[in-house]
């Protein structure tokens, strides 16, 4: 039933695998990653008129990288793998005599008179050379900040039976519902202001 | 070749697929607008480091990213093996990022400008006065929130 002079009408047939090809290279191409890495905040800048405050020697653990990536911790060689379990003992310590300010009811550490007084009194110092290796860093990093970690999630069993991190990452997460947020972000803060994370970064050495 | 012969009832009538395209047209749109095409070429290798106590990054759209490693083989005879920063799609020096920041922030909207990461991506094989140079710079701009990207793993493969 050939019609004359009316213009052919066009085979839509083929449409749907163009389409189909189309739709399979941006499935393919598509990439919904979602990044991951370690959190930190740089310290401000401080005005060079502000005196720096007075800390005591104990409440301070100092970690020195040097260039071929060797630890000094506290003044002593360490593996990097016992890193972590040093850094839990000195936050965890709560040295501080029962009655004073800065008591700290809820740590289990040894309570030695020459490490910290409290988790809130106690500071990591980190320092590192110049020639220090990125993968090092990160490492060391990665350890000190499982030991906050750690401790976050031990407290956040005994105080709510679930862990801290999962708890933060739900609280981060835009996908949770406003009124868990709320209950969560009050869990988060408390948590934190248990064990506060205070770890600081000293200027690299330009020296060697 | 009467017009009521041929009624010849032969099973289940076909699905009609004159929607078919329609429906496929539609997935590909959705998959054309979510698809974020590379915005910027590594020139840089990026290996990066494995660590396990890791935060997700989430919102892109208040992400600065900073690449860091040694230019790849095609830019080596220009640059140098040495460990280069990436900023969009130049090789730059550290002197350089405070200005980016400043330049990508102003570029974000109002409200989201002061809630800003910037994601260091930085290889493995790096050394870290490049990065002590970077967040020297970053704290001078006041950009001091910064995430540290790296792979999901045991952060002690990172010492081999």
């Amino acid at each position: 039933m050939a019609r004359r002079g009316a213009p052919a009408e066009v085979n839509a047939g083929s449409m749907a695998d163009i389409a189909f090809l189309l739709l399979i290279f941006f499935l393919v191409t598509t990439t919904i990653e979602t990044d991951a890495g370690l959190d930190r905040m740089l310290p401000p800048i401080e005005p060079p008129t502000e005196k720096p405050p007075i800390i005591k020697e104990k409440n301070i653990f100092t970690v020195n990288i040097n260039r071929n990536g060797q630890l000094l911790v506290e003044e002593e060689i360490t593996d990097i793998r016992k890193l972590r379990e040093k850094a839990m003992a000195f936050l965890d310590n709560g040295g501080a005599p029962s009655g004073s300010p800065d008591y700290c009811s809820y740590c289990k550490g040894k309570r030695l008179g020459d490490s910290s007084d409290s988790p809130a009194k106690a500071i990591i110092s980190l320092k590192n050379d110049r020639e220090t290796k990125y993968s090092t860093y990160i490492t060391v990093q990665n350890e000190l900040v499982g030991a906050y970690n750690d401790l976050r999630n031990r407290e956040a069993q005994r105080l709510y039976g679930r862990d801290f991190t999962t708890m933060e990452a739900d609280y981060l997460d835009p996908e949770t519902d406003s009124n868990v947020k709320d209950d969560l972000k009050e869990k988060v803060k408390r948590i934190q202001e248990l064990f506060p994370q205070k770890l600081s970064e000293a200027e690299t050495d330009t020296s060697n | 070749m009467s017009k009521f012969a041929k009624k010849k009832d032969s099973g289940l009538p076909a699905v009609n697929t004159a929607s078919l395209p329609d429906i496929v047209f539609m997935l590909l749109f959705f998959f054309m607008t979510v698809t974020v095409m590379k915005d910027n070429t590594l020139k840089v290798e990026n290996t990066l480091p494995n660590a396990s106590e890791t935060k997700k990054l989430e919102k892109k759209d208040r992400v600065i990213y900073i690449y860091v490693g040694e230019p790849t083989s095609q830019y080596t005879s220009k640059f140098g093996k040495e460990a280069r920063i990436q900023l969009n799609d130049k090789f730059s020096s550290p002197s350089d990022v405070g200005g980016y920041i400043l330049e990508e922030r102003a570029k974000k909207s109002q409200d989201l400008q002061n809630v800003l990461t910037i994601a260091l991506k930085v290889d493995k094989n790096a050394n870290m006065g490049l990065i002590s140079d970077i967040k020297q710079e970053l704290r001078k701009v006041n950009a001091l929130k910064v995430n540290y990207t790296t792979y999901d793993g045991d952060a002690f493969n990172n010492l081999q």
